[in-house]
């Protein structure tokens, strides 16, 4: 049901940002979150719908505090360890990828939904939290929006968010399932390599109805 | 008890119907393994006709909606229609013996109703009365019903089995299914439909951008969206 993708879409508004020095998972949240959706208020190029500038946004902003690796071995699971280390390396790359687009097309669609942060509470020492957000919308009732972070060497990282009950990377593990036992673990490369190629052909083609090529 | 019932589509026995028919296809589709998902076949057939009439009649007319109408009125119709859903989900949170969920929800349609103006404005809440989501599915989970098969159904889209029983309850119960006026009813369920879809127009895109395969993309976030849902939230988290 398409209310799931909203869902998703939605909530996918509320990014992380770059901090230098260590902070807690939940000051990271609120601090990224905030500047970005600042930015986004104010850059009249991206109300105007420019999806280059979300992309360059979510690369500078957003990625550095997504720990692709651990995530994407997450969504593949048992296959995981059925692929060899080039191939695992190529599926974290294809995997940032999508979600960087998703993300920005989701960005790209911010119109004033504001953001609350829930009462966090942690214990020292902890190394896997969760930090809970909301998202008010104008029209549609509130989803919830919860980021699981790891401290790792370089710092609090995400690896998993669950929009409104859905964990991102429990979602994208059955697909990936599917096509490896399917296809196998190139099949699944190759899939994804071609959804990015594609969808790199649209952004470019952007409101134009002139051939995007369709993918799959 | 008179039952000058003139409802076009008479609930129960359709949910019973919708039901029969998930039940007699398990028999021995081809599936990819997918264990809540053993009518995988049927369920890929349906989800194409659906993104078909989507495409065709539902999305377009959701588009005009949303082109013409200005969005305090869009969230204006849709409070409405929350507004009148909340008796139901009231009810469904006293079936799930959730007594003060229930009052709450009792309270936002007297609120909003009142002050919001028939439920035009959802000021019950900016009081503090927050908007929860029950149906008959949910409860029929929380007294324990395993979901059943995974169902797409025509036009109504994902299911469960039990979601689907749900989903006849879910009708019998709505209030606006007993307006006799066969022109009026139809217009209030157009306007009601076209009114959620223009709600979910900027998330087709990202979904087509998010998923590898759409069909099983929806499925599984639709399975997970319900046990978080009959949970209220605290579904646990899956282990690897």
């Amino acid at each position: 049901m398409k209310i799931f993708a909203l869902l998703f879409s939605v909530a996918l508004l509320a990014p992380l940002a770059v901090q230098a020095e260590e902070v807690a998972p939940d000051a990271l949240v609120k601090n990224v979150t905030n500047e970005v959706l600042e930015i986004i208020r104010k850059d009249k190029d991206i109300q105007a719908g420019n999806t280059k500038r979300v992309l360059e946004l979510v690369e500078q902003k957003v990625l550095p505090n997504f720990n692709f690796p651990h995530m994407t071995a997450l969504a593949m699971g048992k296959e995981w360890k059925q692929a060899s280390p080039a191939q695992q390396k190529i599926l974290t790359n294809e995997f940032r990828t999508l979600l960087v687009r998703t993300y920005s097309n989701a960005l790209a669609a911010y119109k004033n939904q504001t953001v609350e942060y829930k009462p966090f509470r942690m214990q020292a020492g902890e190394t896997d939290v969760t930090v809970r957000t909301l998202i008010n919308q104008p029209s549609g009732k509130p989803i919830t929006l919860d980021y699981s972070l790891e401290k790792i060497a370089q710092g609090w990282k995400v690896y998993d968010m669950t929009v409104a009950g859905v964990s991102l990377v429990t979602n994208y593990r059955e697909s990936f399932g599917n096509e490896v036992r399917t296809n196998g673990v190139d099949g699944l490369i190759k899939a994804l390599q071609t959804k990015n190629g594609s969808q790199s052909n649209d952004s470019n083609a952007s409101q134009s109805p002139a051939a995007a090529p369709a993918s799959k | 008890m008179n039952t000058n019932n003139t409802k076009t589509i008479s609930s129960l026995p359709t949910a019973t119907l919708l039901v029969a028919m998930a039940a007699a296809l398990l028999g021995g589709c081809a599936t990819s393994g997918n264990q809540a998902d053993p009518v995988e076949g049927f369920n890929r057939a349906m989800f194409s006709v659906n993104e078909g009439l989507d495409k065709v009649v539902i999305k377009p007319a959701a588009q005009a909606y949303d082109f013409v109408t200005p969005q305090p009125l869009q969230t204006g119709v849709s409070n409405v229609f929350g507004n009148v859903g909340d008796l139901a989900i009231g009810v469904n949170n006293l079936l799930q013996g959730k007594p003060v969920d229930a009052l709450s929800d009792g309270g936002r349609v007297v609120v909003n109703t009142t002050l919001g103006l028939l439920g035009i404005f959802d000021v019950a809440s900016i009081m503090g009365l927050e908007k929860h989501e029950e149906d008959f599915g949910q409860t029929f989970g929380r007294w324990g019903v395993g979901d059943g098969a995974y169902v797409v159904l025509p036009f109504f889209g994902p299911r469960t089995v039990r979601d689907t029983v749900g989903l006849g309850f879910d009708m019998y119960a709505d209030p606006f299914s007993y307006i006799e006026h066969v022109p009026t009813r139809n217009t209030v369920a157009a306007v009601r439909i076209v009114s959620g879809r223009a709600a979910l127009l900027k998330a087709d895109k990202v979904i087509e951008e998010a998923a590898l395969d759409k069909y099983s993309y929806i499925r599984d976030a639709y399975l997970q969206r319900r046990h978080s849902l009959i949970q209220d939230g605290n579904a646990p988290r899956r282990a690897e």
